[in-house]
């Protein structure tokens, strides 16, 4: 029987059964967030005071917060937010980061510059360059998404110029370069194509660091503001009533890891599978 | 149960777990190594020599390689056979090292890089000998010395990545020489070093085996060291023994075409080519073993129907044992 | 190794250069004049004046940069109006409980992750190293704040065992800081174990197919020798980095833990240094977090000379 490459790709990338569950709960949670307003039970914002800080029941299945708004459509409106932003910074650091990482693995003079630069980002923890650019830039959620694409930007700058550090000296880019293709086209065709899979692996991963530190931000008060619902806000704002009512800080918490975590295991067996020298020593 | 030998290989089978399959490179290896003697295992890439070899020190790679039947059977210096493939692991511990060692291919990657040369003997020699920690230095210092290492008060002390290729490989010697091993496997010790320094190894190695009286079974792919260094010698070809005998007739007349190929490309045989015994086509791919017939037949010139279809017996006469149908018309 | 230290020493010099320069070109980026924002709220258009004098904020900016740099090279970072003393004063006062956190999480980090690294490897595919590669990603994936709540909710509000937040009262003594540093640390320590576990089987595994420790199981010792001695001993070098870069970024990443658990170390004194928009002590606060990144480089490598003799010559 002949497959499609598409088929064949899929197929073998859910041989693992926990790859393929992690692939699922992912749509399932992104195709939420894009039907927020048909599949959430209440609108997000609506306020109930006689309602407030019910445990999970019947109306609320993950319970109610200090204002009576109901958390299931919290968090399924939240994931709106997260998951846009995580989005957002993933397009934004693998488009400057591809650009940068290419350049300099294949310059050598653009090489030493760019380089230090980005050990200079990597020296600061994640979480403090992206609250000091964030007190720069001002709380919004554009400019956390700046913020964020520039704290991750330098990790695909590394693994596009590892990459193409190789890719450069390998026989079939010689010969192109031998037959007089230009550079331009060297480079954004034979080895922006060869990238691809190592940055689309990167790109998951910074997906889910990106979720992880919109959370954190957001709860640190530095992220978007307060009133917006994001995963990070729901947890900021439910905390000093988590001694009474301990859902309002797990669920959002449980979404969190549940789709960082799903994220991480689908960028682990595209990994898996993308690797061919990896796949062996599995 | 033959057990005039120090080493003797029973139908050996060896399997290998890859991703989707099974491979078996290994299948129905019948070889013995007597006290004192040196056997060349001789054979192509691929052969299954190597694989062998590591079956009778326990080391297949785990979890995916096994031996999956046949006996190694090995007489202990207390005189007691043992079954190397059904002895428990710990027991087969206390063996290796101690009265089968084992030398590799790679001298520069065989050693311990973090570790100095002579905490590399001596962890063996206090383990076997039950020494301490000095006069197990003192015994690799010795060991340093019987493998003609200048100067080896120093060089104990020294690193893997302090010496020369030549030198590791001389170490890897005394490593396996430390506790007066009865048993020596060799697997290709000489082809990653020199020409010149090669044959110091041999030579070394032939001393070593005279002096200590140790049997010796010699894997290599090159048949002018077999000239040199073997008694016997026993011919693999994907993963089967296809002849084994003396030195003398092996290399005077050969009885499987795959031998007289191997000897054919001898330098000092070139000349004879001309008698038009071309025996091996050669064919682009792997040599796998064939379901059926003789594994070599689709390489042999003198391959017939009969050749590939019934599995064939590796048939004994006196001292030698040949895989092939046809040898007598052939060699005769 | 002189020559190799020195030339880590150059390109970590220019990494600390660079750190600077960012710092103070993107805190500019802020709107808004940085006088004004120093003095806050409350400043008069005199107050301003002076501070822009003080600071020198009226010259060319490269001229301020350049005096800003050797300021920092002489140990200067600055004043912070809000806090009424030298930043570095305010930073030091912060050190200790964020030095005690880091060092405890990266130790129950390491406790934890190395061991479960090399089980993982030494049963690769089996279901322990199943269960183990599972946890690591799931603790890699669990905000370090929310598992502070949870923790605070369950083994100090409910159970009581610990203090809820805080590092008790001035002067107390160690087994009380010890006390409120354990929930913090356990938490982080979780969170970070999981990086090192990945990087203890993957370098264990690399290893573990080496020449060499075939040639050590040639020689018949235990099995857990072969793995302890010969093949740890060489997938030492990745797991000292990974442990070094952990305790490193502990420095300046334990942030929301410290926010949570009320730790008054630097990472909370750049939150409130953030919501008050006091660039001094944020800028100031970077700056000591890279220098400790730096120095810690420069100690990894020298630790890399005792653990892989090839790196001495």
């Amino acid at each position: 029987m002949v497959h499609s490459p598409a088929i064949l790709f899929f197929r073998r990338m859910f041989r693992r059964k926990l790859v393929f569950a992690a692939f699922v709960i992912l749509s399932v949670i992104m195709l939420m967030a894009l039907v927020a307003p048909w599949v959430a039970p209440y609108e997000p914002t609506s306020i109930k005071i006689i309602r407030r800080l019910r445990p999970p029941g019947e109306l609320n299945w993950l319970g109610t917060d200090e204002f009576g708004r109901d958390i299931l459509s919290r968090i399924i409106y939240g994931a709106r937010a997260s998951l846009g932003i995580g989005f957002a910074v993933v397009l934004v650091s693998m488009t400057v980061g591809t650009l940068f990482g290419l350049l300099a693995g294949y310059f050598r003079s653009l090489d030493g510059l760019v380089m230090r630069v980005v050990d200079a980002t990597m020296a600061l923890p994640d979480i403090l360059l992206a609250i000091f650019l964030v007190a720069v830039l001002g709380a919004s959620a554009f400019n956390v998404v700046l913020a964020l694409s520039i704290v991750y930007t330098p990790r695909v700058i590394r693994v596009v110029r590892a990459s193409t550090l190789v890719l450069r000296e390998l026989p079939f880019v010689e010969a192109a370069r031998a037959l007089g293709v230009s550079t331009r086209r060297i480079l954004s065709v034979h080895i922006l194509l060869n990238v691809a899979s190592p940055v689309l692996v990167q790109a998951t991963f910074i997906f889910a660091y990106a979720v992880l530190a919109e959370a954190g931000l957001s709860f640190l008060g530095a992220g978007v503001p307060p009133e917006v619902p994001t995963w990070g806000t729901m947890i900021a704002s439910g905390q000093q009533y988590a001694d009474s009512a301990f859902w309002v800080v797990l669920f959002p918490g449980l979404a969190i890891v549940l789709a960082a975590l799903s994220l991480q295991v689908v960028g682990d067996g595209l990994r898996d599978m993308l690797d061919p020298k990896l796949r062996k020593t599995l | 149960m033959d057990t005039s030998h120090l080493l003797s290989i029973r139908d050996l089978e060896a399997r290998f777990r890859t991703e989707d399959s099974e491979v078996t490179p290994v299948r129905g290896v019948t070889l013995s190594v007597g006290a004192g003697e040196t056997v060349a295992l001789v054979g192509e890439s691929g052969s299954g020599k190597s694989v062998t070899s590591l079956a009778v020190m326990g080391l297949l790679p785990r979890p995916a390689g096994r031996v999956s039947g046949g006996q190694i059977l090995f007489r202990r210096r207390s005189g007691e056979m043992v079954d190397l493939v059904s002895l428990p692991l710990p027991e087969l511990r206390k063996l290796r090292g101690s009265e089968i060692a084992m030398i590799f291919q790679e001298p520069m990657t065989s050693l311990n890089p973090v570790m100095t040369v002579g905490e590399q003997i001596a962890e063996s020699v206090r383990l076997h000998m039950g020494l301490s920690q000095g006069a197990a230095m003192r015994r690799a210092e010795e060991m340093l010395d019987l493998v003609e290492i200048p100067n080896a008060r120093h060089r104990v002390y020294e690193y893997p990545h302090q010496m020369s290729g030549g030198m590791r490989q001389r170490v890897m010697i005394a490593l396996a020489m430390s506790c007066n091993p009865s048993l020596l496997i060799a697997d290709e010790p000489t082809t990653a070093l020199d020409v010149t320094i090669q044959a110091q190894i041999l030579a070394l190695i032939g001393r070593l085996q005279r002096d200590l009286g140790m049997g010796v079974l010699f894997i290599t792919h090159n048949l002018g060291v077999v000239a040199e260094i073997a008694d016997r010698v026993t011919v693999m070809y994907a993963g089967q023994v296809v002849e084994t005998g003396s030195v003398r007739d092996i290399f005077r007349a050969p009885r499987h075409p795959y031998t007289g190929a191997l000897l054919n490309c001898l330098p000092a045989r070139a000349r004879h080519r001309e008698d038009g015994r071309r025996v091996v086509q050669s064919i682009p791919g792997s040599v796998e073993f064939v379901n059926g017939g003789c594994s070599f037949a689709p390489r042999c010139t003198r391959a017939a129907d009969i050749c590939r279809t019934d599995a064939i017996a590796l048939e004994n006469e006196k001292e030698r044992s040949v895989r092939c149908l046809r040898w007598r018309e052939t060699f005769a | 190794m002189w020559l190799k230290l020195g030339q880590r020493l150059v390109s970590l010099m220019i990494v600390m250069f660079l750190v600077a320069t960012m710092v103070f070109f993107l805190t500019r980026l802020a709107p808004g004049d940085p006088a004004a924002l120093m003095l806050g709220d409350q400043a008069t258009a005199e107050d301003i004046a002076q501070l822009r004098q003080v600071y020198g904020l009226d010259k060319p900016i490269i001229v301020q940069f350049v005096l800003w740099l050797k300021e920092i090279a002489r140990g200067n970072l600055g004043h912070s109006i809000f806090l009424q003393r030298p930043v570095i004063q305010a930073i030091a006062e912060r050190a200790e409980p964020t030095f005690f956190l880091a060092l405890f999480s990266v130790s129950i980090a390491a406790l934890v992750g190395i061991p479960a690294g090399i089980v993982s490897a030494v049963w690769r595919g089996r279901l322990l190293d199943q269960i183990v590669s599972g946890l690591a990603m799931l603790a890699a994936n669990i905000p370090s704040f929310w598992l502070g709540l949870i923790f605070i909710q369950l083994f100090a509000v409910r159970l009581g065992w610990f203090p809820v937040a805080g590092y008790g009262e001035p002067g107390a003594p160690f087994l009380e800081r010890l006390a409120h540093l354990a929930l913090p640390a356990t938490v982080l320590g979780i969170v970070n174990s999981a990086l090192i576990v990945r990087f203890t089987r993957a370098s264990m595994l690399d290893v573990l197919s080496d020449d060499y420790v075939r040639t050590a199981r040639s020689k018949g010792i235990s099995e857990a020798r072969v793995v302890l001695r010969h093949a740890f001993g060489n997938a030492l070098v990745p797991i000292v980095t990974v442990v070094a870069l952990t305790a490193a970024l502990l420095v300046g990443g334990a942030i929301v833990t410290e926010t949570v658990f009320g730790l008054p170390g630097i990472g909370n004194l750049v939150v409130s240094a953030v919501l008050r928009r006091d660039y001094p002590v944020i800028q100031g606060a970077l700056i000591v977090v890279a220098a400790v990144y730096v120095l810690i480089n420069l100690l990894t490598d020298i630790i890399y000379t005792f653990v892989d003799p090839r790196v001495r010559y």
